[in-house]
């Protein structure tokens, strides 16, 4: 029963969040610079969350999940602008056709291991890529001019949805074959688990949310083009896995928040941005070497302070 | 005891990597009930007929049935799941996962709930969890393993993880087990405990075994048969009685008498 009782503080604490930061919005005690910013730490928090069940949880090192960003925010700014159907219906569309791409990309790739993986994934994200500047229906090199529909309600409850389903999933009998198959994929094959099948679910989870997130950002800066999905893009959601700690969900949710804070601020700076984001991922893998949170999560530290329910019986 | 009940019959299987036999011709029969043991020199191809029966590799020739039917072409996780399960020579345990969380993994597949359920938390997720961990627990307790059940893995002493490594292959539900030298780097009184342990699993689970060791005291001790390899090949087969004093044996493992 503690599960369930986790949840309702999960969900508590979510909605105390959700209201306050609604309220400083609807009364625009924050300008919308920093609203904007907000709506871009939820984005890549999703994305982050998104990546680390591929990678954290299932151990498969992919870095082309910006080519599932590229296809959630396509097929979503499509159904916007060119259906005319609202924007739930492009989110939704926008995962789902995300979700059938990581199928689509997954099965053949996922055989490999290791570094073949890494390069068959940003190989895969590549061909999404100039798959869309070819195309000229949604604008080719030049891009695509999208409304503006993402407010702070719609990113959140994608947040909420995504981190819920992952929990959800990494708590369970399939998470857990996923962590084995992180942890010695033979031995977890020889225990019965149909390992093709896990990271290939896994990997789909993951794109649908990626997918999410890309219809979230398609709506919220007015053009997409395919330059916003290179592979760099990639490298930016692997750093929030890899800085928060391989395996913490908690953790890459602090990284995302953390290095979109950052990455915002030196906006100011351009000429030495680059620098300083280097040298803080740089220092930070210097300190923490398995990242901020290592493989706990944040409920793990509050067990250890208070007590928790191990320590009881 | 109901012998001449065939449980795994292995009919001139071999395998070969490009040019080179790894192992040949193996014909083996294992009876329901029986403990045998493998034995062999370094590179004889023990761990490769594990590996052939387990489906790591696909027999090139010959043929496996277990209970009746073929095991070619079947991936690892189906042949587990028909029933053989194994331990590993260098062991495998998942390291990070706490040890009660390693035996709910080999339950996995005797588990129904979909991920479905476990997403939404359907009340379907939380019977069939619930019903693994309390089964998982009762295997702990059976190999006292049950304190050390929120360690993680990688945490226990040595002689524990070789425990918690039998406890996960048997938690798969398997009629046919195989261990891969489970007494390797054991101390003596490890591996008496050791001894016991596997004669009792086989009386409680109702277990056929097939295990692989270098200590002789061991496998003369507990094994009924014993087949052994040298070169990819069987070379003899028989009691203790009679691989102790087996002449191609005594020749693989001290070298042949120089003629003078």
């Amino acid at each position: 029963m503690k599960k369930s009782k986790s949840f309702w503080v999960f969900l508590v604490l979510s909605i105390i969040a959700y209201s306050v930061i609604q309220y400083l919005i609807t009364y625009q005690i924050i300008d919308s610079l920093y609203s904007n910013m907000i709506i871009l730490i939820t984005i890549n928090i999703i994305l982050a969350v998104s990546l680390h069940l591929v990678i954290g949880i299932t151990g498969q090192f992919s870095i082309g999940h910006a080519g599932f960003l590229a296809v959630g925010a396509y097929v979503s700014a499509i159904v916007t602008m060119k259906f005319q159907l609202p924007f739930p219906v492009a989110i939704i569309a926008g995962g789902v056709v995300a979700a059938l791409a990581g199928l689509l990309v997954g099965i053949p790739t996922l055989r490999l291991r290791g570094d073949y993986l890494a390069i068959a994934t940003l190989g895969f994200a590549e061909i999404i890529r100039i798959f869309f500047l070819n195309i000229d229906y949604v604008g080719g090199a030049a891009g695509m001019q999208v409304s503006h529909l993402t407010t702070w309600t719609s990113a959140f409850i994608c947040l909420f949805i995504t981190i819920l389903v992952i929990v959800n999933f990494t708590n369970s009998r399939h998470g857990r074959a996923a962590i084995s198959i992180r942890e010695n994929e033979i031995a977890a094959d020889a225990m019965g688990i149909n390992t093709t099948y896990y990271k290939v679910a896994a990997f789909a989870i993951g794109s649908l949310f990626a997918g999410i997130a890309g219809a979230l950002q398609a709506h919220n800066f007015y053009i997409i083009s395919p330059t916003n999905f290179g592979f760099l893009k990639s490298f930016d959601i692997l750093i929030f896995v890899v800085l928060g700690g391989l395996g913490s969900l908690s953790g890459s949710v602090i990284a995302a928040v953390f290095l979109t804070i950052v990455s915002t601020y030196l906006q100011d700076y351009p000429s030495t941005r680059m620098i300083i984001y280097s040298l803080v991922l740089v220092i930070v893998m210097l300190y923490r070497p398995k990242g901020l949170m290592g493989t706990l999560e944040i409920t793990d530290l509050f067990k250890r302070k208070g007590g928790g329910p191990n320590d009881k019986k | 005891m109901t012998k001449n009940d065939g449980l795994l019959q292995v009919k001139g299987a071999g395998i070969q990597f490009g040019g080179l036999k790894a192992v040949s011709e193996i014909n083996m029969e294992l009876n329901r009930g029986e403990l045998i043991g493998l034995i062999g020199p370094n590179g004889a191809g023990k761990t490769t007929t594990f590996n052939m029966l387990t489906g790591v590799y696909a027999p090139t020739e010959g043929e496996i049935f277990f209970a009746g039917k073929k095991l070619k072409g079947l991936k690892p996780y189906q042949v587990t799941r028909r029933g053989i399960s194994r331990t590993f020579q260098n062991i495998r345990l998942f390291n990070e996962l706490t040890v009660l969380d390693n035996v709910k993994v080999a339950y996995h597949s005797l588990a129904k709930h979909s991920m479905l359920s476990s997403i939404f938390r359907l009340p379907s997720h939380f019977a069939g969890e619930r019903e693994m961990e309390e089964k998982s627990i009762e295997f702990l307790k059976i190999f006292q393993l049950e304190r050390y059940k929120d360690e993680k893995a990688k945490n226990l002493p040595y002689g524990q993880q070789r425990r918690l490594e039998i406890a996960r292959a048997l938690a798969a539900g398997p009629q046919l087990l195989l261990l891969d030298e489970p007494a390797a780097g054991m101390n003596p009184q490890e591996t008496h405990e050791l001894m016991e342990l596997i004669a009792f699993i086989r009386k409680q689970f109702d277990l056929t075994i097939l295990l692989i060791e270098h200590d002789m005291p061991l496998v003369m001790g507990i094994c009924e048969r014993i087949y052994v390899l040298d070169h990819g090949q069987l070379i003899a087969e028989g009691t203790p009685d009679v691989i102790r004093n087996h002449p191609k044996v005594i020749e693989a493992y001290l070298g042949e008498e120089v003629a003078e």
